[in-house]
């Protein structure tokens, strides 16, 4: 093969080389939602209460302990689980309890789940309960109309009174 | 094993033949086909080791480009790469395509290089070390190039960003869910764009630093492609940043999903399967392969073959074998009891190849000294340098016709043995580069007409360097030298590889014919003679 030649037939050889390159760093599109879908999203990073009631420490217990170390209550580390649960139109569609993170259980539980739903109108309750007795102390309730492609967020904050919905 | 008697340990011939399975084979016919067009110096298949790492220094030097314009900020990322795309289109906008395509590049040859080493079987034993160190680079390329996704911050960066959350969160590695830094577009921060490019120049480096470790125990590593390769991809890279640049998608909107994304499948195919299948499933499947890629050399592991022994009494520390090994196995160490500054070699057993080509640029494995055994300074126990002169003697003698043919090949070539017929005298090495040229011109003293030298084609080489050793010290251009006044128009070098066969017996009749046309060629006299004529005689007198 001629020097011409072969350089011809290199041109030619790199041409499936930038297709290759041209057309897998783009297509074929990856279609992560249908057109008529939407997403929910629930997250929550919360502390369960205490497994036990903090305790008053005596007056003999703080003399004996170092004096930087005086606290006066004496808490326990380790938290309890938190419950929570999702209902959609009516539906229990989630249902988690969340063990405390950390090696000594005494972290916020956290909690993700993400569905795709269909696009429209849809009713969401969702529950908590960070306790050990009684029943959710945290409840609520939201009818929303999710545009396709619309992401719903639940998210939890106590200080702010509990589950808050972004859209 | 000066003095010592020693015999050759047989080597196993048909293994040594074993021109690999289907899709060895397959592989080499790709090969091939592209060594017509491409010759081997420049054809892509034989330096895909190289291309990455030249796809590698494209992707570094229009990074540092990209980074001077580049705004760590959750509004001026996006914003300042469509600037470098749209309003620098001829300077800002190519060097982006070429940093998105050398990186698609280096996927793909990266890919394709360890599937090479793969299906050659070239993981275990002594490579075994660049196997498995080349295991955690495809992490750190995977690591690399998801990065600089998510600094672009358009809908593309969105899904990665948060489907490498939602992927880690599975792991019990952070105490705060990672996705939680996504769930709303005011989750994210400026200082989330800083820790990124710190990471986008941080993997890559590291990414780097492993390929330095990756070619350690490998000597004249191939990094460079030749010019004309790498001008050639070069080429093809700014050719298909101007015809197709790569552009931004939407900017990202965590308040919504985005639903069809233009996909970078070099870097991202296996985020679709974390949604598909989840991404525990997806982490089971990286382990699994990560882990079995790792463990391959060790589950794959065969009886290793006998290693170059060193014989100081024949070794005088030039260090030719430290030169040639293609796999630093030798290391030369002050010589203990020898006069100052002398060195020798030392063999390194995990990292020798037990290809023998120490044996062929040693000086000391000439054929032509004159002791019954010849010892040379660095031997291989399976096949002695002095059982190749006693096969070539053997040999000589025994060639009935016209023209005698000496033909030296190695067994991990073309099959010598389907060559041998009458007039032609067949020698199988470990590996071409093991021949010392010195036989050459031995062959030729003792009454072969031709020599001719089969060896594996260009970028074939078992051994990366044999061929290429030899050629160079055919052509007197390195130690050591086939003499000049050796007849070179009797002598023929045939690039021959596994299953040539035939074009090798093509060769052959060639040479003969050329040989044909040429006087006879009468036997000389060596020192070797001597002793030849000494042994008779005293083997006469031992034995009326």
């Amino acid at each position: 093969m001629t020097q011409t030649l072969r350089f011809i037939a290199q041109a030619l050889l790199y041409v499936p080389f930038m297709v290759l390159i041209g057309y897998f760093s783009t297509e074929p599109a990856y279609r992560h939602l249908d057109p008529g879908e939407a997403l929910v999203r629930l997250s929550l990073s919360h502390a369960g209460s205490r497994v036990s009631e903090c305790r008053q420490r005596t007056p003999e217990e703080l003399a004996k302990m170092p004096p930087n170390m005086r606290a006066p209550l004496d808490c326990p580390r380790e938290r309890l689980p938190v419950t929570v649960e999702l209902e959609m139109d009516g539906v229990l569609v989630y249902r988690i309890v969340s063990a405390p993170s950390g090696l000594r259980r005494d972290l916020a539980s956290t909690v993700y789940w993400r569905r795709v739903v269909s696009a429209g109108a849809h009713r969401f309750t969702v529950r908590l309960k960070d306790k050990r007795e009684g029943d959710f102390n945290y409840v609520k309730e939201i009818a929303v109309t999710l545009d396709p492609g619309r992401v719903l967020v639940i998210d939890f904050n106590p200080g702010q009174g509990g589950f808050i919905f972004r859209l | 094993m000066s003095g010592a008697v020693q015999r050759a340990i047989s080597r196993p011939a048909a293994a040594a033949h074993a021109s690999g399975g289907a899709s060895a084979r397959a592989w080499r016919a790709i090969e091939r086909a592209f060594d017509r067009v491409f010759q081997a110096a420049e054809n892509p298949w034989r330096h895909l080791g190289a291309l990455a790492f030249f796809f590698f220094w494209i992707v570094a030097a229009s990074g540092i480009y990209l980074y001077v314009f580049f705004d760590t900020s959750v509004e001026g990322a996006f914003r300042s790469v469509e600037s470098m795309t749209n309003e620098q289109w001829y300077a800002g906008g190519i060097m982006r395509s070429l940093h998105r395509y050398a990186s698609d590049a280096f996927v793909v040859a990266v890919a394709l290089h360890l599937l090479k080493e793969l299906v050659a079987g070239r993981f275990a034993g002594f490579r075994w070390f660049s196997w498995v160190s080349g295991v955690p680079l495809l992490w750190l390329t995977l690591a690399s190039g998801i990065g600089g996704y998510w600094l672009v911050w358009d809908r593309l960066a969105q899904f990665v960003a948060v489907a490498t959350a939602e992927w880690f969160d599975v792991l019990p590695l952070f105490g705060e869910s990672l996705i939680r830094n996504f769930l709303t577009p005011e989750a994210v921060s400026d200082r989330f764009f800083t820790l990124l490019i710190f990471l986008h120049i941080g993997i890559p480096l590291a990414l780097l630093a492993g390929m330095f470790i990756h070619i350690q125990r490998v000597n004249h590593a191939d990094v460079a492609p030749a010019r004309a390769l790498g001008w050639g991809t070069f080429a093809a890279l700014l050719v298909l940043s101007c015809v197709r640049p790569a552009v931004s998608q939407d900017p990202a909107d965590l308040a919504s999903a985005p639903q069809a994304i233009g996909f970078d499948w070099f870097y991202l195919a296996f985020y679709p399967l974390v949604y598909a299948w989840s991404a525990e499933a997806v982490w089971i499947l990286a382990g699994t392969v990560t882990l079995g890629l790792l463990l391959l050399p060790f589950v794959a592991r065969r009886a290793r073959a006998p290693v170059a022994r060193v014989d100081l009494a024949n070794c005088n520390g030039c260090a030719r074998c430290f030169a040639d090994c293609p796999y630093a196995a030798i290391e030369m160490h002050a010589r203990s009891g020898a006069r100052r500054g002398q060195k020798m070699p030392v063999i390194i057993p995990g990292l020798c190849a037990s290809c023998g080509i120490c044996t062929g640029a040693c000086p000391s494995s000439t054929p032509f000294r004159s002791n019954r055994w010849l010892a040379t300074g660095i031997d291989m126990p399976q096949q002695p340098i002095n059982a190749v002169r006693e096969e070539l003697e053997r040999k000589l003698p025994s060639l009935r016709a016209d023209r005698r043919i000496i033909a030296f090949g190695c067994d991990q070539g073309a099959d010598l043995r389907r060559l041998e017929e009458k007039g032609v005298g067949a020698l199988s090495l470990m590996c071409i580069g093991m021949l010392p040229p010195a036989f050459v011109e031995y062959a030729l003293r003792h009454g072969a007409d031709g020599v001719l030298i089969a060896a594996c084609r260009d970028g074939e080489c078992a051994y990366r360097l044999g061929g290429d050793w030899l050629k160079q010290r055919l052509a007197g251009v390195r130690e050591p030298h086939l003499r000049r006044s050796v007849p070179r128009d009797r002598m023929a070098v045939v690039s021959a590889g596994a299953g040539e066969e035939a074009s090798l017996r093509g060769a052959l009749s060639g040479f003969r014919d050329r040989l044909a046309a040429m006087p006879r060629n009468e036997p000389r006299r060596s020192s070797r003679d001597k002793l030849a004529r000494g042994l008779a005689w005293r083997e006469k007198a031992e034995h009326p």
